[in-house]
C-alpha cells in the first residue's frame, strides 16, 4: 500500500438509507480505516452540494482515491466519476459502495445487522479503490457515410433523413428494386391512400438523391470493425444489363419467350419474364435477367433482348462486382416476409384453388396487378358472391408464432371493405380479436361494420371443399365456432383470403450475426431496450429500423426509420465517440496461443494474431463482460478496473474484521501479486 | 435394408384374429416378400381398445404394459401393431409412463404382481405403415413390384388415431400412405377426409351418430370418383365395409366403395393372388374395382395448354 489518501462519503439518502443505516456511526469508524484521509456523512452526495464536498476535499486534502457510499452505481456511479473528474482526478479512481439497494432497502428489520454490513460493504470498496488503476477511454472517431440495408418504406426514410442533412448514404438493397412490401399494396389503411401513390416519390427521391448511392440487386457479404469505423463488402449481383446503356425502353422484356410464376413481386399470382422489371415504377428502372430461368443460360439459344435491345446494353457475361464500403453506422431495415400458409394445411392453402394469401388478394386488388384490380376466383374470370377472411394464420398460435402480426387484422377489414366497394360480395371475417389501436384505426372498423361485414369471433378452425348439409356443394366452408352465440358455424363463401402473419426472412438469423447483433430465436432482430431504445442494438453503430425488429405498420416503420436516422445524425454529429475503459486485456508475452477466449467472445471482441500466434482483444469491440477473462486457462487476460487483485482486495475488505490483517485471501490457482 | 430379425416384436390385436383375418393375412405375405420377419409378443392380452381407458385407467394402462413388459423381455427393440389402436394405447402407455412419475410407479407395481416390469422407453412402438415406409422404403418396396396397380383410383384414409398423440408425420395432413400407394402404381386422391374419425365404437352406441360419420366420409371419397379406399385399421375397415349397407339403407345412398387394407393393395402389386390375401373376407366387394387396374402405365397426360385467363395455383408442399 502507497501513500493513497482515499475519501469516504456516507450518504443518508434522506431517509432511504439513514433510516435504517446509522451512518453517522459508519463514517466515523471509517475514518479510522487505514489511508483514509478523510471521511464525512451527508444528506445528499448527488446534490451540487454534495458533490462540490467532494471536488472541494479533492483539492484539500490531496485525495487519491473517492468512495461514496450510497446507492446503486446503476444510479449515480456516472455522476460521481464526472464530479472526480471536475476535480482533477481520474473518474476511474472513484468507487461507489451499494448500501441502499444492497442493504438499507433489504435489511429495514435489523437496523444493527444492516449497519455492521454497511460497513462491511464500504471497507470493501476501501480496500478495492486502492486498487485501481487511472484509465482513460478509447475514442473512436465517426466515419461520415452511413450504410442503410434494405430499401423498404423503413430503410427508404432512414436514407432521405440523413441524405437530407447532408451526409452520404450507401443503400443496399438485395432484390432489383427498392420499394419493398409497399409497393406490393394496392391500399393503405386507414386514408385507403393508394400505395404506390406515396411510396413511389420517395422511391425517387432516394434514385436521384446526390448524397444517396443506391445499389440493388446486391447484398452485403461481409462486416468487420466497430462503431465509426466498419468495413462492409457488398456483391452487386450481375444485372447482366450495362445500366450506362439502359434506358428502361421495355423492348427487351417484352420480346423475352421465357414466362415464369413472378413468386416475388407478384406473391405467386401472376407473371413474368426471365428479362424483367419488377414493376412498373421500379426504381433503378432497369431490368434484370433471372439466370435460372433464361433460355439463353439454359440452351445457349434465344438472345431476343440483346437482338432487339435499341442500345446494345445486354450482356449476358457479365459478372458479379466486390464493392467494399467504409461507413461509419449501419441501419438495417430488411423487413419481413410472409408466413407459408401451406404449413397450415387445414386452410387448404395450396390445395384448394380458392383460398388465396393477404398478399396474394393485395395484388388481385391491385390495379397494376395480374387481374387489373379485379375481384375473381383462381379461374380468373368468376367473381364470388361470397368471401370469408381468416385472421391469424401462422400467428398467435403455438404451433407455428406466438406474436401477434400487428396489422392483419387492419388489412383484413381493409379488403372486406375493397371486396364489397368492387364486387358487393358478403364477406364474413374470422377472428380472435380485432385489433386496432392507432390512429383512427377503430373508426376504420365501424366503417366496415356499416359497410355490412360479418364478423365471427372465432377462430377458423378449417377450410374444406367437403359438403355436408344442403347449400354447401361446390362451395369452401369455413368452420368455425361462433364464440359470441356459442355455436359451431360452418359458412358456404366463394373464395378465402388467409391473413398470414408476418415473420423473419429465412436468413434472419445469419444476418444478425453477419452484423454482430443479436436477434430472436424466430429471427426479428433485438433492440438495445425493448421500452426505451427500440432502434439501437447491442452493438454500437448498428441500428434496427421496421419490420426486421418486429411486426408493424408503415407508419411504426417509418417512425423508426426517422429515429435510426436521428441516432446515426447523433453520432455524426459528434464526430467521434468516447469508448468505456472497462474491457479485458490480454498479456501477450504469456499468452500460449490456445484460442479458447475467441470462440467464447458474446461481442466476437477477440481476434486471433496468426504471425505472433496470440490472441488480442479489440477495445473498441469489447464491453467488458469478463467471460474471457474467467475462460482463459492462463490467466493471461484482465479485465481492467476489474483486475483479480481489485477483486480479491474488495473481499478481504467484507471481511476485515474476520481475518488477520496480514491473511490474504486466495483462489484457486493464483498467485500472490508479488510472485508474479 | 433388411432389419434384423428379431429387431420387430409384432402386436397383433384381437381384431386381426376375428374380424380382420384379412388384414394379417395380407401383412404376412407382404412382410415375407420383403424378407422380414416379426416375432409375435408371447402371451399378449387385449390392448383394451377405447372401452377400457374410459372406464377404469389404471388398470388399462397396467392391461397395455403388460404387452409391453412381454415384448420388452424377448429382447425386441421396435414393438409393431397393425391396428391404429392398439398403436395408440401401446404407444401412449409408453409415453405416459415415461411422463408420469406417479403412472410409472403404480402401473409397474401392478406388474410386479405378475413378476412383470416395463422400463418406459425400453421400446419404439411403430404403426405397421411407419414400419413399411420408414424401415423398408420406398426403393426396396418398388423393386418387388411385379403388377403396378395402374389406373386404380385409390383414396387413402388413415383414421383418426395414427397420428396421436403426436407424430412425426404431420397431425392434419399426413402423406406417407399417399407415397405408398403411388408407388404402387395407383393414382392417388387427395380426399379431405382423410384423418376423420370413422365413428369408431359408436357403431355399438349410436348407430345414427356413427352411420352419419361414414356416410360422411363414403360421399366424399365417392365425389373424389374412388374405386376404393385403403385403410390401416381394422375398426376403419369393418366401419365404412360392414356398415356401408346399413349407410346405404339409412341415407337412400348406394355407394358400393371397396375397403380395402393397404397390405392387401401391396399384395396385389406385388403379384400375390386375390385369394391369399383375404380378399374374399369383404362385405363390399372388390372385383369391379380391380377390374380397373390396367396392364398398361396411364398415358402421361401432356400439359395442357395454360389457360391464358387463369391465376396460376401455388405449389403444394410435398
Amino acid at each position: 500500500m502507497t501513500e493513497e489518501k482515499v475519501g469516504v462519503y456516507v450518504c443518508h439518502c434522506g431517509h432511504n438509507i439513514a433510516g435504517t443505516v446509522d451512518v453517522e456511526a459508519v463514517a466515523e469508524w471509517a475514518a479510522d480505516m487505514p489511508n483514509v484521509a478523510i471521511s464525512r456523512d451527508y444528506k445528499f452526495m448527488c446534490s451540487s452540494l454534495g458533490q462540490e464536498l467532494i471536488e472541494e476535499d479533492v483539492k484539500e486534502y490531496g485525495l487519491t482515491r473517492v468512495v461514496v457510499a450510497a446507492c446503486s452505481p446503476h444510479m449515480h456511479e456516472p455522476t460521481f466519476r464526472r464530479a472526480c473528474e471536475r476535480a482533477g482526478l481520474n473518474p476511474y479512481l472513484f468507487e461507489m459502495a451499494n448500501i441502499r439497494e444492497h442493504d438499507s432497502w433489504v435489511h429495514a428489520d435489523d437496523i444493527n445487522a444492516a449497519t455492521e454490513k454497511a460497513k462491511a460493504i464500504v471497507a470493501g470498496s476501501i480496500r478495492r479503490v486502492m486498487e485501481l488503476q487511472p484509465l482513460e477511454p478509447f475514442i473512436a472517431k465517426i466515419d461520415e457515410p452511413t450504410l442503410v440495408v434494405g430499401g423498404g418504406i423503413a430503410g427508404i426514410n432512414t436514407a432521405l433523413e440523413i441524405a437530407n442533412a447532408g451526409h452520404p448514404v450507401y443503400m443496399v438493397e438485395r432484390e432489383p428494386s427498392i420499394g419493398g412490401h409497399m409497393a406490393q399494396l394496392d391500399k393503405t389503411f386507414p386514408t385507403l391512400d393508394c400505395s404506390a401513390c406515396i411510396l413511389t416519390p420517395k422511391m425517387f427521391d432516394v434514385g436521384n438523391h446526390p448524397n444517396i448511392t443506391l445499389m440493388t440487386y446486391s447484398e452485403v457479404e461481409q462486416v468487420d470493425g466497430y462503431v465509426g469505423n466498419f468495413t462492409v463488402r457488398v456483391r452487386k449481383k450481375a444485372r447482366k444489363i450495362i445500366t450506362d446503356l439502359c434506358t428502361g425502353c421495355g423492348d427487351c422484356w417484352s420480346r423475352c419467350p421465357a414466362k415464369v410464376v413472378d413468386d416475388v413481386y407478384e406473391a405467386g399470382l401472376g407473371y413474368r419474364t426471365a428479362i424483367y422489371r419488377p414493376f412498373p415504377q421500379a426504381v433503378p428502372k432497369y431490368p434484370v435477367i433471372d439466370v435460372d430461368t433464361c433460355i439463353y443460360y439454359e440452351k445457349g439459344t434465344c438472345k431476343a433482348c440483346q437482338k432487339f435491345c435499341p442500345t446494345d446494353a445486354i450482356d449476358f457475361d457479365q459478372e458479379d462486382e466486390i464493392v467494399v464500403l467504409n461507413v461509419g453506422n449501419i441501419v438495417l431495415a430488411t423487413g419481413y416476409k410472409l408466413f407459408d400458409a401451406r404449413r397450415i394445411p387445414q386452410y387448404g392453402y395450396g390445395r384448394l384453388a380458392n383460398v388465396f394469401t393477404s398478399m396474394e388478394f393485395e395484388r388481385m386488388v391491385n390495379a397494376s396487378g395480374p387481374t387489373g384490380g379485379k375481384v375473381v376466383l383462381r379461374d380468373g374470370v368468376t367473381e364470388p358472391q361470397t368471401v370469408g377472411i381468416v385472421h391469424c394464420v401462422g400467428s398467435r398460435d403455438r404451433n407455428y408464432n406466438q406474436h401477434c402480426s400487428n396489422t392483419c387484422c387492419m388489412a383484413a377489414l381493409k379488403f372486406a371493405h375493397l371486396v364489397k366497394e368492387r364486387t358487393g360480395a358478403e364477406i364474413y371475417n374470422f377472428y380472435i380479436d380485432i385489433r386496432t389501436p392507432s390512429k383512427n384505426y377503430e373508426e376504420f372498423y365501424h366503417r366496415i361494420l356499416e359497410e355490412g361485414a360479418h364478423l365471427i369471433r372465432g377462430r377458423a378452425a378449417e377450410v374444406t371443399d367437403a359438403a355436408r348439409l344442403p347449400g354447401e356443394e361446390g362451395k369452401l366452408i369455413i368452420q368455425a365456432e361462433d364464440t359470441l352465440i356459442g355455436k359451431q358455424r360452418r359458412v358456404p363463401v366463394d373464395m378465402v383470403v388467409l391473413m398470414a402473419a408476418m415473420e423473419p426472412y429465412e436468413d434472419a438469423v445469419e444476418v444478425s450475426h453477419r452484423f454482430g447483433i443479436g436477434c430472436s430465436e424466430a429471427g426479428f432482430f433485438t433492440e438495445k431496450h425493448p421500452k426505451l431504445d427500440p432502434v439501437a442494438t447491442m452493438t454500437d453503430g448498428v441500428f434496427i429500423a421496421g419490420a426486421c425488429a418486429g411486426p408493424k405498420d408503415i407508419p411504426e416503420s417509418v417512425e423508426q426509420g426517422a429515429a435510426a436516422a436521428a441516432r446515426v445524425l447523433t453520432l455524426i454529429g459528434q464526430g467521434e465517440i468516447k469508448i468505456e475503459p472497462i474491457r479485458a486485456t490480454i498479456d501477450e508475452d504469456r499468452c500460449s496461443g490456445c484460442r479458447i477466449c475467441n470462440n467464447l467472445c458474446p461481442y466476437s471482441a477477440i481476434e486471433f494474431i496468426e504471425e505472433l500466434g496470440v490472441s488480442r482483444v479489440n477495445p473498441a469491440l469489447c464491453k467488458g463482460c469478463g467471460t474471457c477473462v474467467a475462460a482463459c486457462p492462463s490467466q493471461v487476460i484482465e479485465g481492467q478496473h476489474f483486475t483479480f487483485d481489485s477483486i480479491m482486495a474488495q473481499i478481504e475488505g467484507i471481511l476485515y474484521d474476520r481475518i488477520e490483517d496480514t491473511e490474504r485471501v486466495t483462489y484457486l490457482g493464483s498467485q500472490p501479486a508479488e510472485a508474479r | 435394408m433388411s432389419p434384423a430379425n428379431d429387431h420387430y416384436a409384432y402386436y397383433p390385436g384381437c381384431s386381426i384374429r376375428s374380424t380382420s383375418k384379412a388384414y394379417e393375412q395380407s401383412t404376412m405375405k407382404v412382410i415375407e416378400s420383403l424378407g422380414m420377419t416379426f416375432q409375435e409378443v408371447e402371451d399378449w392380452n387385449c390392448c383394451g381398445a377405447t372401452e377400457y381407458f374410459s372406464i377404469n385407467s389404471l388398470p388399462a394402462y397396467s392391461l397395455v404394459a403388460r404387452n409391453l413388459s412381454l415384448a420388452a423381455k424377448q429382447g425386441a427393440s421396435d414393438l409393431v401393431a397393425p391396428c391404429s389402436a392398439c398403436y395408440l394405447n401401446l404407444h401412449k402407455t409408453d409415453k405416459y409412463m415415461g411422463k408420469y412419475q406417479d403412472l410409472n410407479k403404480d402401473v409397474n407395481q401392478a406388474l410386479a404382481a405378475g413378476n412383470l416390469g416395463y422400463e418406459p422407453g425400453s421400446l419404439q412402438i411403430r404403426h405397421l405403415l411407419d414400419v413399411i415406409v420408414e424401415d423398408i422404403g420406398f426403393d426396396a418396396i418398388a423393386e418387388k413390384i411385379e403388377k403396378p396397380l395402374w389406373g386404380l383410383r385409390v383414396a387413402p384414409y388413415y383414421g383418426c388415431l395414427i397420428v396421436r398423440p403426436d407424430s412425426k408425420y404431420n397431425h392434419e395432413y399426413p402423406t406417407h400412405l399417399d407415397e405408398l400407394l403411388r408407388i404402387l402404381g395407383a393414382t392417388v386422391v387427395d380426399f379431405p377426409l382423410k384423418t376423420h374419425c370413422c365413428g369408431g365404437h359408436m357403431t355399438q352406441i349410436s348407430d345414427e351418430t356413427a352411420y352419419e360419420l361414414i356416410r360422411r366420409l363414403l360421399h366424399n371419397a365417392d365425389e373424389y370418383q374412388a374405386d376404393a379406399i385403403a385403410t390401416i385399421c381394422p375398426m376403419c375397415q369393418m366401419n365404412l365395409d360392414v356398415f356401408q349397407p346399413q349407410v346405404n339403407r339409412m341415407f337412400k345412398t348406394d355407394f358400393n366403395i371397396p375397403i380395402l387394407y393397404f397390405t392387401q393393395l401391396m399384395g396385389l402389386a406385388f403379384g400375390i393372388s386375390e385369394k391369399e390375401l383375404g380378399f374374399d373376407s369383404q362385405v363390399i366387394s372388390a372385383n369391379a374395382a380391380l377390374k380397373k387396374i390396367a396392364d398398361e402405365a396411364p398415358e402421361k397426360t401432356k400439359k395442357a395448354r395454360r389457360d391464358k385467363k387463369a391465376l396460376p395455383m401455388p405449389e403444394s408442399l410435398p
